[in-house]
């Protein structure tokens, strides 16, 4: 196959970037997206060009590195796929591939492909959590928890935090991300105790790091390589009310 | 160097609980002086860093990852075993241990695993407790099932996505103890050197990939935790970034490295398909509950598989093993697979693969029970290869996946450097030749919740705290070593990529120190690996500068590593005269080309110290004792 890329390329967080144009042949459709900028690579290092950066690491669409948008859309084309798992067979001989990074004020370019989605990790640690230390516990069994409430909570846990739902909203929001996690501890007895304190410090880190609100468009489901469900979303709005009201 | 086990006396049941009670303890108001430096993020580094914070502690954790939820742990699909015995099948700590110690094919040490056994039952409530969401049952009680041929079930499973909850999990924790302040998180920043002052472990040197600053950390214990080197393949399971640097720099600064040449094959991968690939993609093993293995009778078989009629076809594994078959272990049927490619009976390109064929349990059970079992993997890989493995048969191949040697460590995970503790599968202690399904997992989190937490304690309590500070010249020559190193990189200025040696290392690898490994095939690696290392220092072209977010520079140094680390392994496989686990000596088989132990010349581990020339390591022997478990031979026919 042959391909035209368009690559934004920036140097640092500072310096302004500008898409450039690369011209592939030879492409195999076996290869993974990835696997394709690796060639791309290869051939730039053997210029003495740099390359391209871009984040990635399991390649089994499971760690949430890799964050690219392809042709406008987060990971690309195929839906419940991260750019990883996406391969070359689904797009055509001669086609042009736009490949830009996440575009979000909170989440900073880096460098070329690469954007600091630190603002992730605060949400999470501002609550995302259960209150337990190493050696509490008691034995697992002794909280029976139905199967269709550990089925749902392991639904919302799934959620890679990628922050494909982010680059998909026109608003920047990271309401799917932060209520994947509210939704996933709000649904387990464990999580019970800190249930209104949690949403309340998640959404609050949220705003504070610049995500805009939901705009109730659904366009985070549809990015979503896992599929989380808006319903979480809905979820999060409930304990969010109850907790302002009676919290 | 001197390997003290520290194995505590008594009956092995009761060691733990006899060394909890005598280990020297750090009072609550002194926990606070200290600072611990904990390398790594994954399983083992997240509930170590988590877990010494809420003790008191003061935590630095560094991973090189943008988030300390990337570790690679996450990518573990199956499970995590647990000696609950919840579902009343005779399941005892002891059954574990002697699992494990049997698995392992008796080259572990029985104290470790024992306690491994023990603490294993702990784990999961910790992780019910932090809000994992196990698989249930309708009553509300978590659900177990059998996995990697165990007789019992064992096994805690979140969907195929075990190791992500998990590891969620553990970083929970760890957000929970940044958040409080106990814990200063260090992203994007690798490690690059270890710092020694007085022969103790004192810090670490770090490159930020971002900015290029080299900065060092001192402390008064450093914690490895930084995975496995299966990567020393190029092609593995692991994650691209996954590496040997800081094992090889601690093991360069005088901590003895056990057993390299203990490496596990994985036989469900799906094969390679091409120059350009960049990592293997693992199958679980659950599908070798359904799926059969064959190969053509006939080598050079060009029909499509349909075409090839039952009577043309070898059903190898069912032949060979006839009571195992298609379950028989990981190594068993990892050679199986490349023998009979060996004898160019192998399927798909490049004939290196096998069909792994659904077509006779989609005929008893239907396609719609198949689905429900193993459809997300179905997925997977028709979304990888492009073919439906509900029409035709998947075709697999054996991949590098885990390494069971690694640092040595004592019952107290210390390594032969004093303060420098080794957790997870960076260290040796647990697995002997090879490991079971669904005790990886097991192990991080044993050694880094439940393991390590007591065992520090032991060795701070005889450190005064915050006695040195990173402006002791150690660290200062540390620094300026690392950046020493990163101006070499960028001046060589040759032709080829780091690429490409990797990718020639990675194959002189697998084809002589991989599944089989034999006298020859070993003395052409160690004679080929130096040669290599040699062009790599000359030859190699590492674009860009020091000062920015440089990602050659930063695979030119962990390949740098593999093509130094990569001969001690060869060494060690050479050394070790016998066929045991993963360690596969073609000289040393069974009439029925089963590996073949010798315990009498090699019933130890062999720990290598460093001798400042990388082709000329020494070797240390810490032999191994069998005491509750009695050497057998393992069968699996």
């Amino acid at each position: 196959m042959k391909l035209s890329l368009k690559v934004w390329r920036q140097k640092n967080k500072e310096a302004e970037g500008q898409f450039k144009d690369y011209a592939l042949s030879d492409i195999s459709p076996d290869m993974s997206f990835l696997e394709m900028l690796d060639v791309l690579n290869e051939q730039l290092l053997a210029k003495g060009e740099d390359p391209v950066a871009f984040d990635h690491d399991c390649r089994e669409g499971i760690c949430g590195s890799c964050s690219m948008m392809i042709n406008g859309k987060p990971h690309g084309p195929e839906s419940m796929t991260t750019t990883c798992q996406l391969h070359m067979r689904k797009f055509k001989d001669g086609d042009n591939v736009v490949i830009e990074p996440w575009r979000a004020s909170p989440f900073p370019v880096i460098r070329d492909l690469v954007v600091d989605r630190s603002a992730f990790d605060r949400i999470i640690q501002a609550g995302g959590f259960i209150s337990v230390n190493t050696g509490n516990a008691q034995d697992g069994n002794t909280l029976p928890i139905p199967k269709p409430d550990a089925d749902s909570a392991m639904d919302a846990a799934a959620c890679i935090g990628c922050g494909a739902c982010v680059a998909a909203c026109k608003n920047a929001s990271a309401m799917l991300f932060t209520a994947a996690k509210v939704s996933h501890l709000g649904y387990l007895p464990q999580g019970q105790p800190e249930r209104q304190r949690r949403v309340l410090k998640m959404v609050e880190q949220m705003d504070g790091e610049g995500f805009g609100n939901c705009t109730n468009t659904n366009d985070c489901e549809a990015a979503c390589p896992k599929g989380i469900s808006v319903k979480n979303i809905t979820r999060l709005n409930k304990d969010f009310l109850k907790a302002t009201i009676f919290g | 160097m001197k390997l003290e086990s520290n194995i505590p006396s008594g009956p092995i049941e009761q060691k733990w609980d006899k060394h909890r009670a005598e280990v020297k303890l750090v009072n609550p108001a002194n926990k606070r002086k200290y600072r611990i430096l904990v390398v790594g993020s994954g399983l083992a580094g997240a509930s170590a860093a988590a877990t010494l914070a809420e003790l008191g502690y003061n935590v630095d954790c560094f991973t090189f990852h943008d988030s300390p939820r990337r570790a690679h742990s996450i990518a573990a699909q199956g499970g995590i075993n647990a000696a609950k015995n919840y579902q009343n099948d005779g399941d005892s700590i002891f059954r574990l241990f002697y699992d494990t110690v049997k698995g392992g094919d008796f080259r572990a040490r029985e104290a470790n695993v024992y306690r491994l056994a023990q603490v294993s039952v702990n784990i999961i409530d910790q992780c019910v407790a932090q809000g994992v969401p196990f698989a249930r049952e309708y009553g509300g009680n978590l659900t177990n099932r059998s996995f990697g041929g165990a007789q019992v079930s064992r096994t805690f499973y979140a969907k195929g996505q075990t190791g992500q909850q998990l590891l969620l999990g553990a970083y929970s924790a760890l957000s929970r103890q940044i958040s409080a302040g106990t814990v200063i998180m260090h992203t994007r920043k690798e490690m690059m050197e270890l710092v020694l002052v007085d022969g103790h472990a004192r810090g670490i040197v770090t490159r930020d990939l971002v900015s290029g600053n080299v900065e060092s950390w001192a402390g008064d214990a450093v914690i490895l935790a930084t995975g496995g080197y299966s990567n020393v393949f190029y092609l593995s399971t692991n994650a691209m970034a996954c590496n040997v640097t800081s094992i090889w720099r601690a093991h360069k600064k005088g901590a003895g490295l056990a057993n390299p040449c203990f490496t596990q094959i994985h036989p469900t991968s799906i094969p390679q398909h091409g120059e350009y690939q960049s990592k293997l993609t693992l199958m679980s093993e659950s599908l070798r509950n359904d799926g059969r293995v064959w190969v053509p009778m006939k080598a050079n078989e060009n029909r499509a598989p349909h075409d090839i009629p039952e009577s043309e076809r070898d059903y190898y594994l069912e032949r060979k093993y006839p009571s195992f078959g298609n379950l028989s272990p990981r190594d068993i049927a990892s050679r199986a697979a490349k023998e009979v490619c060996d004898e160019g009976r192998g399927v798909g390109p490049g004939g290196r693969g096998v069909y792994l064929d659904f077509s006779a349990a989609i005929n008893r059970l239907g396609e719609k029970t198949i689905a429900e079992r193993y459809g997300n993997l179905f997925e997977m890989y028709e979304r990888i290869t492009g073919e439906n493995p509900y029409k035709i048969p998947m075709r697999i191949y054996p991949a590098p996946h885990y390494t069971m040697g690694g640092l040595w460590v004592d019952y107290n995970l210390m390594s032969t450097i004093p303060g420098l503790h080794v957790l997870g599968e960076a260290n040796f202690s647990d697995h002997g030749a090879n490991r079971l399904g669904a005790s990886a997992l097991m192990q991080g989190l044993a050694d880094g919740y439940f393991v390590i937490p007591y065992t520090i304690g032991h060795y701070l309590a005889g450190v005064k705290p915050g006695s040195i500070t990173n402006d002791h010249p150690e660290f200062k020559q540390a620094v300026e070593d690392v950046k020493g190193r990163i101006s070499t990189f960028l001046s060589i200025n040759g032709k080829r990529t780091t690429s490409s040696f990797h990718r020639e290392l990675g194959m002189l690898m697998w084809n002589n120190c991989g599944m089989a490994r034999s006298e020859s095939s070993l003395k052409e690696a160690l004679q080929r690996i130096p040669e290599i290392r040699e062009e790599f220092w000359n030859n190699v072209n590492v674009v860009g500068s020091a000062t920015e977010l440089n990602t050659a520079l930063e695979h030119a140094g962990r390949v740098a590593d593999f093509l130094e680390f990569a001969e001690l392994m060869c060494i060690d496989a050479l050394q070790r005269d016998e066929s045991c686990g993963g360690h596969f000596r073609t000289e040393h088989q069974t009439e029925d080309g089963e590996a073949k132990r010798n315990d009498e010349d090699f019933c130890h581990s062999s720990v290598w110290e460093y001798s400042g020339y990388t082709s000329k390591p020494t070797l240390h022997k810490e032999q191994l004792t069998f005491e509750n478990v009695k050497l057998a031979t393992r069968s699996y026919k």
